[in-house]
Order: structure tokens, then sequence, then C-alpha cells
């Protein structure tokens, strides 16, 4: 088996030791960090979402598998012209306002990141001003926005009003969900995308973000 | 009958508070007939461990009658207009409002975990944290029960259940009058704005004692159809197989 399948094998059981060691081997093997990366553990992330998705494995599987992710990302930050991981797109986060639920919120962001894209989480209770003020300084091409009751799911819809107002819809595209969160609603107040759970979300912030 | 109306701070034990390990896997999409592998097996453990360290329940319950709850369950004006709560607290024998907490280290560990990355655990305690609340729950209703039960009041025909804002047409907002009420700050839950208890793992709520059929309802309410759970069904037979 060569490295990069290891990577993944190991990505997919879970085990962040034997990712972080494999990792540190393709390093010294000379392989790109842009091929580790892509060919060993997002493919091993991706496979991951695919079994979760047909309920082959469960949540912590997945969760398991995020953090060997993130322990070989770890090991490739530094490798990176400007520190960076290459992304396939930014998206900032958060719980809304007035909302301190943000388990569902932050597995979507861990998916999101390990799908390859690079995530702003802005945490919980965040104002709609902070949504669009930081998205514009860190130009992301997306907000997701997490509510778990009804009573804040109003804030969704002030975000995008605000959008609006200051013409980045299009510029900027919205993604919402939360357990009574629908995909009506999401029409209704002009959201772009709704998302179910976190492995929908990936699909859908691909979607908007043209990566499917 | 009795006369004093009661109210109590409930002390409760971690040791008194009985997990079940099936509804934490259920939250964790889990289904009970598949199985699992024994990092799921060690993560439940640990996650087991560190609610008894880090947990802090806290319970509340205070007797209330049914014209004073009329004006606590209407709140803000904002309750479905038909609800099941709204023609079973009428037939009530008694009523006693209450709110639980574990409180707020639980919240901040989980929030820790996942910074640490260690997300597996961190949203497997969260589910025990979840399980955990609903069963300080149940340990403040049986309270209450064992209360009344000591003046004779619950006989075999007696159904107790719990209702709470939020669910079942009962708005959120119904918080508001519940805690002006109850006073839940007395065990350190506060309400915001935004109708959400602090610390997260807290649920409030009305204990309505009767006779077991006025808790039977049939779930063909307006909102009943927008209802992703349906856990009415498994409450009402679960109350009837007692
Ligand atoms: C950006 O794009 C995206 C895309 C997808 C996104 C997204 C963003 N954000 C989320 N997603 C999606 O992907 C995530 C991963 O799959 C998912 O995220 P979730 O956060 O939904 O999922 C989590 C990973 C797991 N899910 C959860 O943890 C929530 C599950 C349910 C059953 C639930 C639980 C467990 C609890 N609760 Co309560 N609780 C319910 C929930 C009903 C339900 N079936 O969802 C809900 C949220 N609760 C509700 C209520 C009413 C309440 N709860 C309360 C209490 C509790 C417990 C303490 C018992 C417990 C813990 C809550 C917690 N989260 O910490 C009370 C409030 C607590 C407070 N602090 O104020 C209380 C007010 C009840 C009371 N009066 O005491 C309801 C809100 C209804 C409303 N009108 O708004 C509720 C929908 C239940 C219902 N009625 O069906 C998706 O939604």
């Amino acid at each position: 088996m060569d490295i990069l399948n290891k990577i993944s094998e190991h990505l997919q059981l879970g085990d962040d030791e034997k990712v972080r060691i494999f990792t540190k081997e393709a390093i010294k093997a000379k392989i790109s960090p842009k091929e580790i990366l892509n060919n060993g553990l997002i493919f091993g992330m991706d496979i991951i979402g695919k079994k979760y998705k047909a309920h082959e494995i469960f949540l912590p599987d997945v969760l398991l598998a995020a953090k060997a992710m993130y322990a070989g990302m770890d090991l490739l930050r530094p490798m990176f012209i400007k520190g960076g991981i290459p992304t396939i797109g930014k998206v900032v986060i958060g719980t809304v306002q007035g909302d301190l639920h943000d388990i569902g919120k932050n597995l979507v962001g861990i998916m999101l990141k390990g799908a390859g894209f690079e995530v702003i989480d802005l945490g919980n209770d965040v104002s709609p001003s902070e949504f669009i003020e930081i998205a514009k300084k860190e130009d992301a091409s997306v907000i997701g926005m997490s509510a778990l009751l009804t009573t804040t799911m109003p804030f969704m819809k002030i975000v995008i009003d605000l959008l609006k107002e200051e013409r980045l819809i299009g510029k900027i595209k919205t993604i919402i969900g939360g357990a009574p969160v629908t995909e009506e609603f999401a029409r209704e107040i002009g959201a772009d995308a709704f998302g179910y759970d976190s492995i929908n979300a990936i699909e859908k912030v691909k979607g908007l973000t043209g990566m499917t | 009958m009795k006369m004093k109306i009661i109210r109590e701070i409930v002390e409760i034990r971690i040791s008194d508070i009985k997990l079940e390990k099936a509804n934490v896997f259920k939250n964790q999409d889990i289904p009970l007939n598949r199985e699992h592998s024994l990092k799921v097996e060690t993560l439940f453990t640990e996650a087991m461990e560190l609610f008894i360290e880090f947990s802090h329940p806290k319970g509340l319950v205070s007797e209330i009658p049914i014209p004073e709850f009329e004006v606590v369950y209407f709140g803000e004006g904002l309750n479905e207009k038909k609800t099941p709560l709204d023609e079973i607290f009428k037939k009530a024998d008694y009523l006693a409002l209450f709110a639980v907490t574990i409180g707020e280290k639980l919240s901040q560990k989980i929030g820790e975990l996942f910074e640490l990355d260690e997300f597996a655990l961190g949203s497997m305690l969260d589910a025990v944290a979840s399980e955990g609340t609903e069963k300080v729950a149940d340990i403040v209703e049986n309270r209450f029960s064992e209360l009344l039960a000591k003046s004779d009041e619950i006989t075999s025909s007696t159904g107790i259940l719990r209702y709470c804002p939020g669910y079942c047409g009962w708005h959120m907002s119904g918080q508001k009058k519940l805690f002006e009420f109850l006073h839940p700050e007395d065990i350190g839950v506060t309400l915001l704005d935004s109708y959400l208890m602090k610390p997260l793992k807290s649920i409030s709520g009305v204990i309505v004692i009767g006779e077991k059929e006025i808790h039977n309802f049939i779930d063909s309410y307006a909102f009943c159809s927008q209802c992703k759970t349906h856990f009415c069904r498994d409450r009402i037979s679960e109350l009837f197989r007692e």
C-alpha cells in the first residue's frame, strides 16, 4: 500500500496517531503537501462522508476521522507558502443571535473543513452585523447560519436582508440549518440553501461555490 | 385533602441519575440494532466519567393552582389556538411548574473538547448531557409525585406527565411567565430575551397530575404535521403500560 493510501485508510479508522506518522513519512518521501492533502486526507474524508451517508458508519466514527484529518493538516500547514492550507472556498459560520446551541454548527464546520473549505467559526450568539462584517473582511463566499429555536430563526432573515441592503446577494451566498429550520423557511427568507445535516450541508455549499 | 402549596429545591445526587445508553446512542444517530465499534463504546464510557465529574444537577418544583397556571400558559399570547395541553391542564388534579439543570460546567467542558479537536468525545458528552438533563427532570417529577403520595393523592389510575414550552403548540415565550412564577434563578437558571435558558442543558415546564385518560390525545392538531419527532405517542403509550 502506498503512503497516501495508508493515510487515507488510517484516517478512515480514526487513528490520528498513525495518520500523523504516515503524513510525516509522506513529507519525508518528498510527496507534495498538496498531493498529501488531496489524495490522502481529503480523499479519506470523502470516503467517510459517503459511508456515513450510506449508514455504514456512525457519527462518532466520522468525528474520529475528522480528528485524524486535522492531525495530518497540522503537519502540512507550515509547508504551504504563506502558511495557509489551500482551500476550495471560504465559509463564515455561526449560531445566530440569542442562540447558544452550537453542537450542530460545530459538526457542520468540522465536515466543511474536512471537505477542503476554510471555515471561520464565529461561535454562537452572533449578531447579524458580525456575520456580514467578517464575511466582507475575510472575502468569504458563503455565510452559514445555524439556529435551534424558532425564536432565533428570524435573525437569519435579518442577515439576508442586510446582504440585500449592501448589494452582496449573489456575491456572498447563504446556507441555513438547525432542528426547526426547513427548506420552505429558507425559500421564504431568500436563503440560497438549506442543509438538513452536516453531510447535506457540504453538498449544498459545494453547489453554492460551483464545486459540483 | 392536602392544604399546603408545595415548593421545593430538589437535591439530586449524580448517582441517582440513571442514564439510558439507548437514548444517548439515538442522539448520536447510532441505531440500536446495529453493531458499532469498540471505539464508540470507549467514547461512551469516557463521556459518562466526564458527566459524573462535571455535572451539577439541580431541580426546582412548585405547585401551581389551575387558575394561576392559566395565566402562565397564556404567556405572551403566542400559543397555537388549539393545543393538547390547553385541554389537559383544566382537567388536572394537580399542576406543578418545574425547572432543572445540570449546570454550566459540563457545557464548558464540551466546548473545551471541541477546541482540542476531541470532536467525537465532545459530541458524545453532549448527548450524555442532554439525556442526563431529561433524567434530572424525571427525578423532579418523581419527587413531586412522592410528595403527593404521602398525602394519598396518587392512585393506580393517576397519570403523571410533564409538558414543556416549545412543544405541542405551547410557545417558547411561555417561559417568561413560567419564570416569573417559579423563579428558577434559585437554582441558577436564567432566561434570555430569545427565551433560551442558561445553562444550555436546562428544561422547564409543567408537571400535570390527573387521571391517566386526560393525557390521551390524538396527534392531529394543525402543528402536528410539522413535528419531526411525535414523541407524544411514546409518552402516552408508556403511561398506559405502567
Ligand atoms: C449553516 O448550515 C447549516 C446546515 C445544517 C445545520 C446547521 C447549519 N445547523 C445545524 N444543522 C444540521 O446539521 C447538524 C448535524 O447533523 C444538525 O444540528 P442539530 O443541532 O439539529 O443536531 C445536533 C447535532 C443534535 N441535536 C440536538 O442536540 C437537539 C435534539 C433535540 C431533541 C433537543 C435536545 C437534545 C435538548 N433540548 Co430541546 N431539543 C430539541 C431537539 C429536537 C430535534 N429533534 O432536533 C429542540 C431544539 N428543543 C426544543 C425545546 C423547546 C427545548 N429544548 C430544551 C432543552 C433540551 C435538552 C436540555 C433536553 C437537550 C439539550 C439541548 C442541546 N442541544 O444542548 C429547552 C431549551 C433549553 C434551553 N437552554 O433553553 C426547551 C425550550 C424545552 C423546555 N421548555 O425546557 C425544541 C425547539 C422548538 C422551537 N419552537 O424552537 C426542539 C426542536 C424540540 C422539539 N420541540 O421538537 C442539523 O440540524
